[in-house]
């Protein structure tokens, strides 16, 4: 692999003025995917620049109810918190969901964030991929497609977002609390990722050398009510064949509110707002479940082995707003 | 033998060094002024290496040479020509290893290999196996030396004459070996002597490839094998990391460390090839077999022909008087493909043990009690008895054990809340062969004695059985007897595969410790030490060609979700009868992996090839799925007290293959069971079996 610096920033100021000062640096947070594609080629960073002893890694009850979780917190230490699992079970849930025991203690909140698709060609040097290597084009359109999106793709790319995390945060209205050249400034988790459109190499809205710093929970009483269901190809250990994370708010059988995400089906978490109109205001059934969901995946263009991925994704809503419904 | 030590469950003597870390594996073995080998492989399908550039990777930083055809020291045509590596510039498929770049840190080769720049001419390329491929051919036999065909009686009026049959067709996908420790060696060379240590199911096939290539006497070659980190057949033979480590040791005149990585595993070691399998049952309105017939078909490469003997399973398995199996393979530009915990049995097993559980459904009979019907009391292949045939015995232990009785045939008629739930059931067998071998055993004055052979322990408990088996041998309590494997020094021996490990080897110590016991009842000088060597070479030849096999009957429960198509299994059960079981805990190992691993060929595993690239591209255990802990949540193997005098010495059938076969197929006629939905092509995955509940 090639070989690259390494600094340990004295403060999240000095990260983002080291980092804007190269134009091949990296943040390394737990390195449990940058240290893969390092491996493999993909990506060659010449300096990386560790943030995991910055300050970053507390957890806060806000006073307005909400949480602030710091970039550097463990996915296993805040999957484990009190308040997480109390006031946002579907986000201890989607934590718990995802890779394994050694892997959840390393990596971190914001790295979850930022990792990168699992598409086998973007991780393969030796094949053609958009996202890798911008105008060689995507093997993956015509290629084994199975894992890849149904919704919201380009002839660029197909990739999906493989973070379950951020199928939680994006059903939870989370807003990431970023810092670059300018100082601190918030960024809605709806306004962080991008489609792929023609630029599959642009996955965030941030520019480059922007730390992520916290993620902030809005306080919502009923994500008490919430859950995060992922079904895969194993027990575990394995990212989403479909994931779907979910909030009701019933009145009665009268769905008052309702927040809907999906997983493995486009580039970004994809919060499904044409479902939740479906359900809001209306009294709850299964049958209603399922009409929300094929309103949302009414534009969904499956590709060759993915097909599967609309009755995945529609039985999956089915069933966690029912069982969250009869909870 | 004495009673005493075999029979008993001891721990694998090594065990405390693996797990402590202590036990050195190929690439740890401290060496001074060792460099480190990285793999280039071939970025194009077939074609010709055109130019190499090598400028950019020699000004790298710590790179010391990089080997290509141009340059790689010449060797010898071997027995196998993918082993005749950089000599030449043709390129027959994607990821063959054209170069190897020497470093001085794994770091830098890697680099380096990076940098190298290797132009081609290409042409059209052909991947993918179908069976109207332009290319179908029938090979003049198959592994490792069965009729390509056969027939007995006349098939087509057999079949059409039947009442009842069964007429389908089952895919497996490409199946990748994955052993923990890669394909993995340090090379070195002294005064013209060659040492490597390899990891490697065989250290004296190693050596004589090596010496072949290099074009030296056998002893100037020594490998050694102390522990290995699994292999599962493909690392049966001398592979391309080995050969390369030595042409790199040789030409930087240094000690060579060179591993593949997990992604160089998918292709260039060999894999399970994919297979097409039409199977034709008939019977009479009791499911009594009339007809039989298996036609197979899988590939092989351009390079060499590797013909998997899929529908050799069938020949023996099931008796019927009219017969028919046939192999027809495809030369794809393909890597060749290689063994495979069971090569053949396992993947004829799942189609014909597949189409049996049809065959009951359309006989109306119970499947185990269509198995017993349809036994064989002679082989129906040779029309000799075998030596020893439980296969029912273990499908009813395995009934009882299980609770089969009372099973109601329906399907889709069990729910335990969204799950749908259903019970499998498949019998298995796999040939109980022995091959020639050596060994010593030397008495020392102390009282104590060494056991030298140079077998190989690969994972599966072989050092601690044949410790168990010298001990019982000797007379002695085994704590007096240290052993010694894994190294071309010691007295020469057949590698580790085929199941056939332990009986050859065991064969061979015993010989040596009753010459042994001989020599000292003649009495030895006081304070000496006494040695005894054998050679079983006469006395396996000279046994009776006669039918041996091991056999086993495997249960599955699953469970599946009836509106996300997810598949689970509850329990897997199987009984065997493999003759004497040498030590309980090493033996349930082996049996519960190989079912472990049967049960990720059913649900998880497949090689996703590209054609447009020629390659797997989930060529990683994130994207290339084996069962995980959680996917099994209860296995329990059971056995038979087998004795079968017409084996070998230690009375062994050999565990390593037996717990695969069979048990896709039982989890596949689970899943029916569970759903009405008959998978014919593997793996059952969820989007096979996505909305039974019409709900999505």
């Amino acid at each position: 692999m090639r070989p690259f610096r390494y600094h340990r920033p004295a403060d999240v100021a000095d990260a983002v003025a080291v980092l804007a000062g190269e134009p091949h640096a990296a943040y390394l947070g737990g390195g449990t995917n940058l240290v893969d594609l390092m491996k493999l080629g993909v990506q060659r960073p010449e300096l990386l620049v560790d943030v995991t002893r910055l300050p970053l890694d507390a957890v806060q009850e806000l006073p307005d109810g909400g949480l602030r979780i710091g970039a550097t917190v463990r996915n296993s230490d805040l999957a484990a918190r009190p308040a997480v699992r109390r006031d946002y079970p579907v986000l201890a849930r989607a934590l718990l969901a995802a890779a394994s025991g050694q892997l959840r203690n390393l990596a971190t909140t914001g790295g979850n964030l930022l990792q990168r698709t699992r598409c086998v060609y973007f991780q393969d040097t030796g094949k053609a991929c958009n996202k890798r290597d911008p105008g060689s084009g995507c093997a993956a359109l015509h290629g084994q497609n199975r894992d890849l999106a149904v919704l919201d793709w380009s002839e660029q790319c197909v990739a999906t977002h493989p973070s379950d995390l951020a199928v939680a945060l994006a059903a939870l209205d989370a807003v990431v609390e970023v810092h670059d050249a300018d100082g601190a400034r918030d960024v809605p988790l709806a306004a962080l990722y991008r489609s792929p459109g023609t630029h599959p190499e642009r996955e965030t809205t941030l520019a480059r050398g922007t730390l992520i710093t916290a993620v902030r929970l809005p306080a919502l009483p009923a994500a008490r009510r919430s859950a995060y269901l992922k079904v895969r190809d194993r027990a575990s250990f394995a990212f989403a064949a479909g994931s779907v994370a979910a909030v009701l708010d019933l009145d009665g059988d009268v769905v008052r509110d309702v927040r809907l995400a999906y997983g493995a089906v486009a580039h970004r978490p994809w919060r499904a707002y044409r479902a939740e109109e479906e359900l809001r205001g209306r009294p709850f059934s299964p049958e209603l479940a399922a009409r929300a969901a094929d309103a949302e995946l009414a534009e969904a263009r499956p590709l060759r082995h993915n097909g599967f991925k609309l009755p995945l994704t529609r039985a999956i809503t089915v069933r966690v707003l029912t069982e969250l419904a009869s909870s | 033998m004495s009673a005493g030590a075999v029979g008993r469950a001891y721990p694998r003597l090594e065990g405390r060094e693996k797990v402590t870390g202590t036990a050195r594996y190929a690439v740890e073995y401290p060496t001074d002024g060792v460099t480190y080998g990285w793999v280039v492989p071939a970025a194009v399908v077939r074609g010709r290496i055109t130019r190499v550039d090598t400028d950019e990777a020699l000004a790298s930083p710590g790179v010391l040479a990089v080997l290509h055809h141009g340059n790689a020291p010449r060797i010898a045509p071997g027995p196998q020509p993918e082993l005749w590596l950089l000599q030449e510039p043709a390129v027959h498929y994607r990821g063959q290893f054209v170069a190897v770049v020497v470093a001085t840190s794994l770091e830098a080769a890697r680099e380096g290999a990076r940098l190298v720049r290797i132009d081609y001419d290409t042409g059209s390329h052909s991947t993918v196996l179908t069976d109207d491929h332009p290319g179908l051919y029938k090979p003049e036999h198959v592994n490792p030396s069965y009729p390509t065909d056969t027939v007995e009686g006349d098939f087509d009026a057999g079949y059409a004459a039947a009442p009842v049959r069964v007429d389908a067709t089952y895919r497996t996908p490409a199946y990748h070996n994955n052993p923990m420790e890669p394909h993995a060696t340090t090379a070195r060379w002294h005064d013209g002597r060659l040492l490597v240590h390899d990891s490697t199911q065989g250290a004296a096939p190693v050596q004589a490839t090596l010496a072949e290539l290099f074009e030296l006497p056998r002893e100037s070659v020594r490998v050694i094998a102390e522990h290995v980190g699994g292999g599962f057949g493909s690392k049966g033979y001398a592979k391309a990391a080995v050969v390369l480590a030595a042409l790199a040791a040789r030409h930087v005149d240094r000690p060579v460390k060179l591993a593949l990585t997990r992604q160089q595993l998918f292709g260039p070691i060999g894999y399970r090839t994919p297979t097409i399998q039409r199977v034709r049952l008939a019977a009479d309105a009791d499911g009594r077999l009339t007809a039989v017939c298996h036609d197979a078909i899988s590939q092989t490469s351009t390079i060499r022909e590797f013909a998997e003997q899929t529908a050799v399973y069938t020949r023996s398995m099931y008796a019927a008087p009219h017969r028919r199996t046939t192999h027809r393979l495809v030369r794809l530009d393909v890597p060749t493909p290689f063994w495979m915990r069971a090569p053949g049995e396992c993947p004829g097993a799942y189609a014909l043990e597949s189409a049996m559980d049809e065959l009951a459904i359309a006989a109306g009979v119970d499947p185990v009690e269509l198995r017993i019907r349809n036994d064989a009391a002679v082989d129906p292949d040779q029309g000799q008895p075998f030596t020893s045939r439980n296969l029912v015995a273990c499908l009813r232990e395995g009934a009882q054990r299980f609770g089969w009785a009372g099973r109601d045939p329906t399907p889709r008629a069990r729910r335990d809340g969204r799950w749908l739930v259903g019970t499998g059931v498949a019998g298995s067998s796999y040939p109980a062969r022995a091959r020639p071998s050596s060994a010593s055993v030397t008495a020392r004055p102390d009282g104590s004695f060494l056991a030298r052979i140079d077998a190989t322990d690969i994972g599966t408990g072989a050092r601690t059985a044949l410790w168990q088996v010298a001990a019982d041998a000797l007379g002695v309590p085994p704590e007096r007897v240290e052993i010694r494997i894994g190294d071309t020094d010691l007295p020469v021996a057949p590698l580790a595969g085929g199941s056939m490990g332990t009986a050859s080897w065991s064969w061979a110590v015993v010989r040596a410790c009753e010459a042994l016991r001989g020599k000292l009842r003649a009495g030895a000088p006081p304070g000496t030490e006494v040695s005894a060597e054998a050679d079983t070479t006469d006395e396996v030849g000279g046994q009776p060609e006669r039918p041996r096999y091991a056999y086993g009957a495997q249960f599955v429960e699953v469970r599946v979700d009836a509106d996300t198509g997810e598949v689970r299994v509850n329990r897997t059960l199987g009984v065997f009868a493999a003759g004497r079981v040498v030590n309980p805990t090493t033996a349930r190992s082996q049996l519960i992996g190989g079912m472990t691993m049967g049960l990720s060929m059913a649900l998880h595993e497949e090689g996703l090839l590209d054609e447009r690239y020629g390659d797997w591209v989930n060529h990683d255990l994130a994207t290339y799925h084996i069962t995980g802990c959680a996917d099994v949540e209860s296995i329990e193997a059971y056995w038979l007290d087998e004795r079968d005098d017409e084996l070998n010495p230690a009375g062994v059938k050999g565990l390593g293959e037996i717990g695969i076969v069979g048990t896709a197929a039982a989890v596949a006629n689970a899943v029916h069971h569970a759903t009405g939905v008959r998978v014919r092509d593997l793996p059952i995955r969820l989007d096979k079996l996505v909305g039974l509940s019409g709900l999505a």
